[in-house]
């Protein structure tokens, strides 16, 4: 199995299935639940998510709900785990699901991580439960020779997803907390350089809320450290049909598209995406108010060395990141509904 | 019992009267993934323009009781790459396309079907006229008769005379009737409805409006009986224009109430975001219930529910109809 993005093959096709739920277990602040789906746990690749239909089959609640993969087993021919927390009525009856009840998800979706050909110092940063895809992407680098570094954050010591397992297979694991209760007392970004530095790292996959996305980013690219970051955009179908879940990102042509992080993410190149412009549409943007087609878009060569062996991010790649506009204001005010 | 499924689309015929809604199954190619396109009536593209648009900022959609807002803004690539590369593909898995045409001008709507006269392949046009029309202060074509009446005509007259054109009407008017009425009258060979529902939500946690574009339109099947009520209106005032209904259809049962009111096809929208199988298993439901009630032809239910009961026993002893 090969890391590239986009590749077209069999593997890349998701299912959708009536799974029956093996277990959901509570871990701390978050929910844990395993549904036995062979035809989503034989396809899946670290990064992808599934698309779950909550409230039985009368349900007033329409829209699917997108959980990163957690883990997939091979027991009862193939489990998928996904963690979530309660912030809805959705994710509610979702909790309050139990054994042998059925689920409808459908899965794999979404392009996964791309994965380095040469074994490089990789650090994954989690946020909240954020770093729930973190460590299916852990066991692949460690397969590939690479040495993973964990940092991972969170509000409190409940809220931290996986430290026990970080710590356990991490080469090494940093953890913070902004109340203190787990490891350092502050955020991911305070102690980010720190960890860096210390772990030489070449390359780094982040998850967690959109902010902290953003300033991993920022300081990545001050050390020009490569970043792959899995964006948690709310969606509605999860499938790529419905344009609910885009966010400004610059195409391999230099050209910025309102990109839907169901199919064409939720794994994007972090320097590609438009940050400053989440939940608005960049004036540059392809269509957008008042644009006119330029006659000839000239990709621009990527200033950017590309990281020791780390693949071109399929249709990502080449272009250099038009600078952002500073417009901080709604982006930085949005809030996401409980669902 | 096999059921004859074959629909029409004024005189085209489709294998089936399921079809996706347009805007809830873009092009239809994420869908093949779950299903064959080909298998359903026809695959109804999302709304495309003449240029690429970006559409309106996030959040661009809101859960709502059995329903949801959207406020997309009708991004999409534009009629050329449409027709290089969305068209095209659609064509090759010998599924039949449907295309959504939308304009902020006449002109643009008329450019549109001279583009579409020249592609091959085009089962019918559905024309959004659900748009702010901006050289009318931004009013919507799709609620006044005479600016609704200007595009149908606009793009029947460049459009290739053996493509069907529908006009796909807002269920936000006084009176649908009259809308539904003067489209015929200029030409259109069909009538798609119900479009969404002007709504609105607000977040009670930061006191603000859900959408950033404020308003959205309001989909799902909380809006079935509005669907209803509108296909009936306009099948019992023109009993022999087709219509494409559309709005809240989420089981077979759903799809053959909006038959029984007149509509001769049926299109799946937000039922596609819950279930991306939902058209292969309404297909089926359908069939299954038009088999139950001992319906052979699907042709048969459309518009029944107009005829009174007397008529019906009298039309054919012994059946349900």
């Amino acid at each position: 199995m090969t890391g590239g993005r986009g590749e077209p093959g069999a593997a890349l096709v998701p299912a959708q299935v009536k799974g029956t739920v093996l277990t959901v277990r509570r871990v701390d602040a978050y929910s844990a639940m395993t549904v036995i789906a062979p035809g989503v746990a034989a396809r899946f690749r670290p990064g992808q998510f599934v698309a779950v239909a909550v409230g039985g089959p009368q349900t007033s609640m329409l829209l699917r709900r997108a959980f990163s993969i957690h883990e997939v087993r091979p027991d009862h021919g193939g489990t998928v785990e996904f963690v979530f927390a309660v912030a809805g009525p959705g994710t509610q009856w979702l909790s309050e699901r139990r054994t042998r009840d059925t689920l409808d998800l459908a899965g794999p979706l979404g392009r996964p991580f791309p994965l380095p050909r040469d074994p490089v110092n990789a650090l994954l940063v989690g946020g909240g439960y954020g770093s729930a895809p973190l460590f299916a992407l852990a066991d692949k680098l460690r397969g590939r020779g690479c040495a993973v570094d964990f940092l991972l954050g969170a509000a409190s010591a409940d809220r931290v997803f996986g430290a026990l397992t970080a710590r356990r297979s991490g080469r090494t694991a940093v953890i913070t907390t902004e109340d203190g209760s787990m490891g350092a007392r502050g955020q991911v970004t305070d102690v980010l350089a720190q960890v860096i530095h210390e772990g030489r790292t070449d390359v780094i996959y982040a998850c967690g809320p959109m902010g902290m996305l953003r300033a991993v980013t920022t300081l990545a690219s001050r050390y020009d450290i490569p970043v792959q970051v899995l964006v948690e955009e709310s969606m509605a179908c999860g499938t790529g049909v419905c344009m609910t879940c885009v966010l400004p990102v610059v195409g391999e042509d230099g050209v910025t598209r309102m990109t839907r992080s169901c199919v064409d993410g939720p794994v994007f190149r972090g320097d590609l995406v438009r940050w400053d412009d989440v939940g608005t549409i960049p004036f540059d943007a392809l269509g957008a108010p008042g644009w006119k087609p330029r006659p000839q878009a000239k990709p621009r060569p990527s200033a950017r060395p590309q990281p020791p062996g780390m693949q071109p991010a399929g249709k990502q790649a080449g272009g250099k990141p038009q600078p952002g506009r500073a417009r901080a204001g709604p982006a930085a005010g949005r809030s996401r509904r409980g669902r | 019992m096999a059921v004859d499924l074959r629909s029409r689309l004024a005189h085209v015929e489709l294998p089936n009267p399921i079809l996706t809604a347009s805007g809830c199954a873009g092009a239809g190619r994420e869908l093949s993934q779950f299903f064959d396109v080909a298998r359903i009536g026809a695959v109804v593209t999302k709304s495309v323009m003449l240029a690429p648009r970006s559409g309106r900022p996030t959040p661009r959609m809101a859960e709502t009781p059995s329903g949801m807002l959207n406020s997309i803004g009708l991004q999409g690539p534009g009629i050329d790459a449409f027709l290089r590369r969305d068209l095209p593909w659609l064509l090759s898995r010998g599924a039949r396309a449907v295309v959504s045409i939308a304009g902020s001008t006449v002109g643009e709507y008329a450019e549109l079907a001279a583009r579409l006269s020249d592609a091959a392949g085009v089962t019918a046009v559905e024309v959004n006229i659900s748009c702010p029309n901006v050289e009318d202060r931004g009013q919507v074509f799709a609620c006044d008769p005479g600016a609704a009446a200007a595009v149908i005509e606009a793009v029947r007259a460049r459009i290739r005379y053996d493509i069907p054109v529908f006009a796909k009407l807002s269920p936000d008017v006084t009176d649908i009737v009259a809308i539904a009425g003067s489209c015929v009258a200029a030409g259109a060979d069909g009538l798609s409805m119900i479009n969404t529902l002007l709504g609105m939500a607000i977040d009670t946690t930061t006191l603000r409006p859900v959408l950033a574009g404020v308003t959205g339109g309001l989909s799902g099947p909380a809006i079935k009986p509005v669907a209803v009520r509108c296909i009936w209106q306009v099948h019992e005032a023109l009993p022999d224009i087709p219509i494409i209904g559309m709005g809240g259809v989420r089981t077979g049962l759903d799809a053959l109430e909006l038959m029984l009111a007149g509509a001769s096809t049926v299109s799946v929208g937000t039922a596609i975001f819950h279930d991306p199988s939902a058209c292969p298993r309404i297909l089926r439901e359908l069939e299954e219930e038009l088999a139950s009630r001992g319906i052979e032809r699907a042709a048969d239910v459309v518009g029944l529910a107009h005829e009174s009961h007397q008529a019906a026993i009298h039309r054919r002893p012994g059946s349900v109809l």
